[in-house]
């Protein structure tokens, strides 16, 4: 039995669908040559066309109708070569024009699909419903005057893909998943940053619940949830919501929602008379997109490895397991970075340096694998010396360290520091039998049979030594000595 | 198809059109008049003829990704009623 809200009256079953808003990367907007950049000057970024100045017209971006193709295509989808585009007709004051330009009845990217991975190993494919071209609108800001609204429409008219999936989530965990996993695909694709802080990927999510077996209840859509951890509660608060209704006796009626994170439930939008009405029509301005077949071949032809594709090829060409190539390959510069170092190098070794240390650093520096302060060259260097016997595993564990704090190649800290492994076994002898005499109590007791006490003596010798002593020497004069 | 008066002050709010009473009785009649005469429309059997979204055969065509224009804050904001710095300011909307 999956995930479940433990009812009153029984478990019940979460439906769950999702609609990304995917900001498209693009040096210029949808229809007109103003610059798609986010963060500058408010109003900059603006032109005649955007601002929806009388007499005007929209022609589109064709890079902007490439990224939607090559998203499509990433999503295993049926494209459709002639697509067409629509006004959606709705008044706010970050939409000058009245109608956002969009794709209603025949978008470019029809049905797809992806495979998600779960923290149980498995996988499920999760159906994609369409995925059209349409405007960003302008931003709002409501909290400088208090009674006043004020509009920057840098960000009105940039390409978005709005992308939806069938309702085929059962639980958060698998709509988390689906988020990661579409923010993947479409960072390898170059299509989408996928930065959900600066609203780059914005989500909203279609939750119901019913009990196992039955039809689908009625759903309620929670707007604009930012974080993939906020799309997770979200769901799990309104699902829970939903559930109460029912079980007091009660309807859930179709409405527009949103999530609020402080006090983590969900709450209705107000203004819910005017009830949504977007008098859908196509545009005038706008002739059928018909996308030519060579061209769609050739972006195809020029698509680069996917997440799934590359996680097979770590499997299968370095060995690795599910899980690891899962992780190393979420992010495509942190799989370049694996595969780097695993170069000619021990693919596993490699890979539990990357997840282990190299992640560790990472995540308490804050730091993204870009930014790393040790590079691939130097990490593949390290593990060289460790490879051929210069510096011990626990070593090579402070030297990394070292590394992290002055940048320094990996030898140079070893000579610095003297942390050569010492292979001579003369030296161990020496240390072996001094650890030895001044612990005769437990020599005694090892020799009656308590054999736990042989790591206490390799950790005397290797402390003896500063960490230097090659650990397999010690173990077998140890053994020698002891036995 | 004939419109009701419940439709036709539908229509004028969400075209965001202020209308007085009066003046719907009129409007309907028109509205309805107009609607008449475009359903003659219907009488032709279109069953096989492709949906035509403009008066040409052509495709769309297309701009490449360059940025060419911007920077013209002022002309932007200059036919605004109301402005706050470099924003645009308006009544406040908020959810």
């Amino acid at each position: 039995m999956g995930y479940m809200i433990e009812g009153e009256t029984g478990p019940w079953e979460v439906v769950i669908g999702l609609e990304v808003h995917a900001q498209v990367i693009s040096k210029a907007k949808l229809f007109s040559g103003a610059a798609a950049h986010f963060g500058s000057e408010p109003n900059t970024q603006v032109s005649f066309v955007d601002a929806a100045f009388p007499g005007m017209l929209p022609v589109i971006n064709r890079e902007c109708v490439a990224q939607a193709l090559r998203t499509g295509l990433g999503l295993n989808a049926h494209i459709n070569l002639v697509s067409r585009f629509d006004r959606k007709n709705y008044f706010y004051p970050d939409l000058p024009a009245g109608y956002q330009i969009s794709q209603y009845q025949h978008p470019i990217v029809g049905h797809g699909s992806i495979e998600i991975e779960l923290a149980d190993g498995t996988t499920k494919t999760i159906g994609i419903t369409r995925l059209h071209l349409e405007q960003d609108a302008g931003k709002s800001l409501h909290d400088q005057h208090p009674t006043k609204s004020y509009i920057d429409l840098n960000r009105a008219g940039v390409a978005l893909m709005e992308i939806v999936s069938e309702p085929d989530m059962r639980s958060p965990e698998e709509a988390g998943a689906y988020l990661r996993k579409l923010r993947s695909i479409m960072r390898y694709l170059g299509t989408c940053d996928g930065n959900m802080e600066e609203g780059s990927l914005r989500a909203d999510i279609n939750v119901s619940v019913r009990k196992p077996g039955e039809p689908f209840r009625t759903r309620c859509e929670v707007k604009n949830v930012n974080s993939i951890r906020f799309v997770m509660q979200a769901i799990e608060a309104e699902a829970r919501r939903q559930v109460e209704v029912w079980e007091s006796g009660g309807v859930v009626e179709q409405e527009t929602r949103l999530f609020d994170p402080q006090r983590g439930v969900t709450r209705a939008m107000r203004s819910k008379e005017e009830a949504h009405d977007y008098r859908y029509f196509p545009d005038p301005d706008l002739l059928p997109l018909v996308i030519d077949e060579a061209w769609l071949e050739e972006l195809r032809a020029n698509l680069p490895e996917l997440p799934d594709a590359k996680k097979r090829r770590f499997m299968q060409h370095y060995g690795l397991s599910a899980y690891d190539a899962t992780l190393l390959v979420s992010e495509k510069a942190t799989a370049d970075y694996f595969e780097e170092v695993a170069k000619g190098r021990d693919a596993k070794l490699t890979a539990n340096w990357v997840m282990g240390e190299l992640f560790a650093v990472l995540n308490r520096t804050g730091r993204s694998i870009e930014q790393s302060p040790v590079s691939a060259q130097a990490l593949g260097e390290l593990l060289d010396l460790l490879a051929d016997g210069t510096i011990s595993g626990r070593i090579a564990k402070d030297v990394f360290e070292i590394m992290v704090e002055t940048g320094e190649a990996p030898a140079v800290i070893v000579e610095r520091k003297g942390l050569r492994q010492v292979t001579d076994t003369g030296a161990i002898e020496q240390a072996v039998t001094a650890v030895l005499a001044a612990h005769p109590k437990e020599v005694a007791a090892y020799k009656a049979g308590k054999e736990r006490l042989f790591g206490f003596f390799v950790g005397q010798v290797m402390k003896a030594m500063a960490g230097k002593a090659n650990p397999a020497l010690v173990n077998e004069i140890l053994k020698h000595k002891l036995g | 198809m004939s419109l009701d008066s419940a439709t036709v002050r539908r229509i004028a709010r969400l075209a965001r059109i202020h209308l007085e009473e009066a003046e719907l009785p009129r409007l309907q009649a028109e509205l309805n008049g107009i609607l008449g005469w475009i359903e003659q429309l219907n009488e032709l059997d279109v069953t096989h003829v492709e949906p035509l979204t403009g008066p040409t055969q052509m495709a769309l065509k297309m701009r490449e990704d360059l940025v060419t224009d911007g920077n013209i804050r002022e002309q932007i904001l200059a036919n605004a009623p109301d402005r706050a710095g470099d924003y645009f300011a308006v009544p406040k909307v908020v959810e």
